[in-house]
């Protein structure tokens, strides 16, 4: 698909749009509606879409998959960090009032976003490491098969489907 | 009066009817997965349709609204629908996985073939007439 | 109407593009119940999310539905009778819309008048959602990481070629006997 010029060209025009969108409905969750899931939602597709124009390879290099296993634990890690914050500084968990005791208002808030930071980060590479494990398996059947992409298969019926399957039981015994 | 002033709930009811059908009636495991995620979202209606106020308007607060509809049910919500998404997913992986296994995602289909050992499970006793 | 078509059609890339169109459906009519937040959730995952992890599993699976013979009527009975006692359930329930409701007067307006003075921010479902009910935040959080811990866990097994209707003489290599 990189060798179409409207999807590339549109593509390159609209993925930073969205990512900046995922940020801005991030941030800006307290004042209108957003907040983490949203926001983690819309980067994941962001990235989506440039996989799906310039490919898995691609993708995989501005975000490794690595990353997005480690960023996944650190968005979780990074809540449950604020609650014992908040058992640490002398109150219950996941109390935002002890974080600043000056500014009762402000604490909550610091408290908020924090918390709506580490969901949005694991959303988001939760919802990239799903697809790029679905992806990768397309790719991977392939390598083993040799074939390319097999068009639509009308459904068989059920006695040519088994006697196949014990034909190819019986194939794989015998080579093992 | 009562009969229509339930008008939302009966259009709840037959979405989740229609995808419990899906759900128990159709073999393929992709449908069937489609069919609960209609039902999850005909519950989402039903709650947020609970938790409207004629004249209200989205819980904001903003100059200028005197009713705003009321919050609880979207927080309830906005947490389903992602479980929903979670569920979905670990669904098609495991969809994914048997049709790497048995060649098909049919659930008539899968209940006829006996366990074989080019199985590919790691576990050694697996019956599949289990529908 | 798009339900029905999602139950009927064999072709399940139509499906899967009609439950798109349900998805995003839904979102208006979220829309129209002053849901902001669950409106912009279910548009970004339904129509956008769950719609390419069909296809991706579409592309690895066959395309069209097996034909089941006649309409499952056993199905149809447990579904129907159900229908009927959530019908009837449903006349109890209070009335749409109604102010006075008992989900209207019982929490609802605590939030509605404490939130700004509590934490001053706007969004009262983020102030809920983050702060009032902060943990249930936190096991959603937990949820969505073992949802994709499971995908994670079950598709990093190198996949096994599915045994193919046609007789093929060399087709299976299995490499996961014993090398992982």
């Amino acid at each position: 698909m990189r060798n179409n010029g409207i999807l590339r060209i549109v593509a390159r025009f609209l993925i930073p749009l969205i990512l900046l969108f995922a940020l801005y409905i991030q941030f800006h969750g307290e004042y209108s509606p957003g907040g983490g899931f949203q926001a983690g939602v819309v980067f994941a597709a962001g990235w989506i879409l440039f996989v799906l124009i310039y490919g898995l390879e691609a993708g995989l290099k501005v975000i490794p998959q690595r990353a997005m296993v480690v960023v996944m634990a650190c968005g979780a890690l990074l809540y449950a960090f604020i609650g014992l914050l908040g058992v640490l500084l002398g109150g219950h968990f996941l109390d935002f009032a002890p974080l600043l005791p000056s500014a009762p208002k402000g604490a909550q808030q610091a408290g908020i976003i924090l918390v709506e930071f580490g969901v949005g980060m694991t959303v988001a590479t939760v919802v990239m490491l799903i697809f790029t494990m679905f992806a990768g398996r397309k790719s991977q059947i392939h390598l083993i098969d040799g074939i390319p992409d097999s068009e639509p298969v009308t459904y068989p019926e059920m006695n040519q489907d088994n006697s196949a399957n014990q034909s190819t039981d019986t194939a794989a015994e015998t080579r093992d | 009066m009562a009969f229509l002033g339930h008008y939302n709930y009966y259009i709840v009811v037959v979405l989740m009817m229609i995808g419990f059908y899906v759900v128990i009636a159709r073999g393929n495991m992709v449908k069937k997965i489609m069919g609960l995620n209609l039902f999850q979202t005909s519950a989402f209606i039903l709650f947020i349709s609970a938790g409207k106020i004629m004249g209200g308007s989205t819980p904001i607060l903003r100059d200028g609204v005197e009713v705003y509809s009321n919050p609880l049910p979207h927080v309830l919500i906005l947490t389903a629908i992602v479980v929903g998404v979670a569920t979905t997913a670990v669904g098609l992986a495991l969809s994914v996985r048997i049709n790497e296994a048995y060649g098909n995602i049919e659930d008539d289909l899968l209940s006829e073939e006996e366990p074989d050992d080019f199985a590919l499970t790691q576990e050694p006793s697996r019956d599949d007439d289990s529908s | 109407m798009v339900a029905i078509g999602v139950t009927r059609i064999r072709d399940l890339f139509a499906a899967t593009m009609l439950f798109a169109i349900y998805s995003l459906l839904s979102a208006a009519l979220f829309v129209l119940l002053d849901a902001g937040d669950v409106a912009l959730t279910e548009a970004a995952v339904g129509a956008g999310i769950s719609t390419i992890l069909v296809l991706a599993v579409l592309t690895m699976t066959r395309r069209y539905e097996h034909p089941s013979n006649t309409v499952n009527w056993p199905a149809l009975a447990v579904v129907s009778v159900t229908g009927m006692c959530l019908l009837w359930a449903v006349s109890d329930l209070p009335d749409f819309g109604d102010p006075t409701n008992p989900v209207q007067t019982h929490l609802a307006p605590y939030f509605i008048n404490n939130v700004y003075s509590d934490m001053g921010i706007p969004n009262m479902v983020a102030a809920v959602l983050a702060s009032y009910r902060s943990i249930d935040t936190f096991g959603e959080v937990i949820v969505i990481f073992v949802a994709g811990l499971a995908v994670y866990t079950l598709l990093s097994v190198p996949p096994r070629t599915p045994p193919k209707p046609q007789p093929k003489a060399d087709a299976n290599q299995p490499e996961n006997r014993g090398d992982h």
